[in-house]
């Protein structure tokens, strides 16, 4: 591979295996992010997307294979290295994860005054701003409890971009969304990554939703990915795993039923 | 505690790691103080009433009880210096690492646990701040300095209540209560109890910190680690009390 492409790859995972005690979550796992993009990650429940962002964020490490962030090799890095590196992305949890004996300012704020010593002027021209840019310079003064999902997953999202990250992850941002809530939580995903220039990774199911702004998405399934590429081309596949997800059908691939032996022999063989 | 002597063995051990790095983090943490002085509030501000009021209850009881029986021995004079010597060297600190385990233990524990569960914690850490230097240090030194504190509030509350009910209600010389008080007590009675609620003020705060940082992210992780807290707390203190009383006297 040339450095130029390799460049351009902002998180590289290679041949990733990795298990949850006895469970193989990953076996094999290839994917790459490719800077300036938003990337969806989808699958099934249980499928490891969660696992993979704690792979990417340095939480987890892989029994083997490669995962590159910024390119460099996470394995073997010291946990100041982890921080460092951790200091250049920004997440989105499901639920937000705001702070909560701290106001929606205090929140946003939070990161800066845990890493720089800044004039409080500043400080508070960064967090207006980004609170601006989320719609609630209004909600400066609320609490985490005052506020609703959507909200409360907007602040987070002031937040995480305070520091002026050059990769952004979403995990599962849409989860438990009105439907304006995530048509507004779509509507930044794709302006944060172009006005700010970053690289967002968006982890969700809401297959519909995440088609309309991603430009590459990853299906995962298995312990590896099934299928990858534009997301329109992904809704378009015959190809039977890739279908059943996409259209959201009850069973194929993946059965309906969870293994069990047959239900004439559990109702009327001998009981286990 | 689990039931397997193994298993109860690797628990201890992970205790030690996890005192070892709070030890280890508190000159960092003491370099903000602020975050220090809030959870002194919290912890110590916040149980004031609650320690004030059994000290003056536990008072007044062993004021009834030392006039009932030293009056048998024609030694009801003597009733400030059993009070304050029972006070200062036992029952403050005894009791009040009880209360604080109930209360500021169990408050300490359950939040750091819910920190976890709602992925607080796990935020910070995503931001490159470490919940152990950020959350948990100064929680635990907040209890450390405040259940010394603590314990003198409540001992001084309780001769208080010893005096009301011997000298103002059973009338008991207050000259001869306050002066063998003075008399009796030496500053070694006092420093057993000090050292007695710092050591139990380590162990209950640790305990809580610990319980609540390592609580299972669900509703009944973060109520088992509380309950866990309570028992742990008590048992350790009581059992730190003989050990200490043995060492001291």
């Amino acid at each position: 591979m040339d450095s130029t492409a390799r460049d351009e790859r902002i998180v590289e995972v290679t041949g990733v295996r990795y298990a949850a005690g006895e469970r193989v979550i990953f076996d094999g796992l290839d994917l790459n992010v490719r800077r300036g993009s938003v990337t969806a990650v989808m699958g099934p429940s249980g499928t490891g997307k969660t696992t993979l962002l704690r792979l990417i964020s340095g939480q987890a490490s892989p029994a083997a294979g490669s995962v590159r962030v910024f390119g460099r090799e996470l394995a073997g890095q010291s946990r100041a290295e982890v921080y460092a590196m951790r200091r250049r992305m920004g997440m989105l949890f499901q639920q937000g994860a705001l702070l909560t004996d701290l106001d929606v300012y205090e929140n946003v704020a939070f990161p800066l005054r845990e890493h720089a010593r800044l004039p409080e002027a500043l400080v508070r021209m960064m967090v207006l701003t980004r609170l601006e840019a989320v719609g609630l310079r209004g909600a400066a003064r609320l609490m985490p409890w005052e506020l609703s999902g959507g909200m409360a997953r907007r602040v987070a999202l002031a937040r995480a971009i305070v520091m002026d990250p050059e990769l952004l992850i979403y995990d599962e941002p849409f989860v438990g969304l009105d439907p304006i809530s995530m048509g507004v939580v779509l509507r930044l995903i794709r302006e944060l990554n172009d006005t700010l220039g970053i690289t967002s990774i968006v982890v969700s199911h809401d297959v519909e939703e995440i088609a309309k702004v991603a430009d590459q998405a990853w299906l995962l399934s298995g312990g590896r990915v099934v299928a990858s590429g534009a997301p329109r081309e992904l809704l378009a596949s015959e190809d039977p795993p890739v279908r059943q997800f996409m259209r959201g059908l009850a069973d194929g691939p993946v059965p309906f039923h969870y293994p069990a032996a047959s239900l004439r022999d559990e109702l009327f063989g001998e009981g286990p | 505690m689990s039931a397997h002597p193994l298993a109860s063995i690797r628990e201890v051990g992970r205790y030690a790691l996890f005192v070892g790095r709070l030890l280890a983090e508190t000159p960092r943490a003491l370099l903000r103080p602020g975050l220090v002085v809030q959870q002194v509030y919290n912890a110590g501000a916040l149980s004031l009433v609650i320690v004030m009021l059994s000290g003056l209850f536990v008072g007044m009881v062993l004021g009834l009880q030392g006039f009932d029986l030293l009056e048998r021995f024609g030694s009801e004079e003597s009733l400030g210096t059993a009070a304050a010597l029972g006070l200062v060297k036992e029952l403050g600190p005894v009791v009040t690492a009880l209360l604080f385990a109930g209360r500021a233990g169990t408050a300490l524990a359950s939040e750091i646990g819910l920190m976890r569960a709602t992925d607080q914690l796990a935020a910070m850490e995503m931001m490159a701040v470490d919940p152990v230097r950020r959350v948990v240090v100064p929680r635990f030194l907040g209890g450390v300095i405040s259940m010394p504190l603590l314990a003198a509030i409540f001992s001084l509350i309780g001769i208080f209540g010893a005096q009301l009910v011997g000298v103002q209600m059973m009338g008991v010389d207050p000259g001869q209560f306050w002066s063998q008080m003075r008399g009796a007590v030496e500053q070694a009675d006092v420093m057993e109890g000090v050292i007695k609620s710092m050591v139990f003020g380590l162990s209950c705060s640790a305990i809580a910190v610990y319980e609540g940082f390592h609580a299972a992210p669900t509703a009944e992780g973060v109520g088992r680690a509380t309950t866990r807290t309570v028992v742990l707390s008590s048992v350790m203190v009581l059992l730190l009390d003989y050990m200490l009383t043995a060492v001291l006297l």
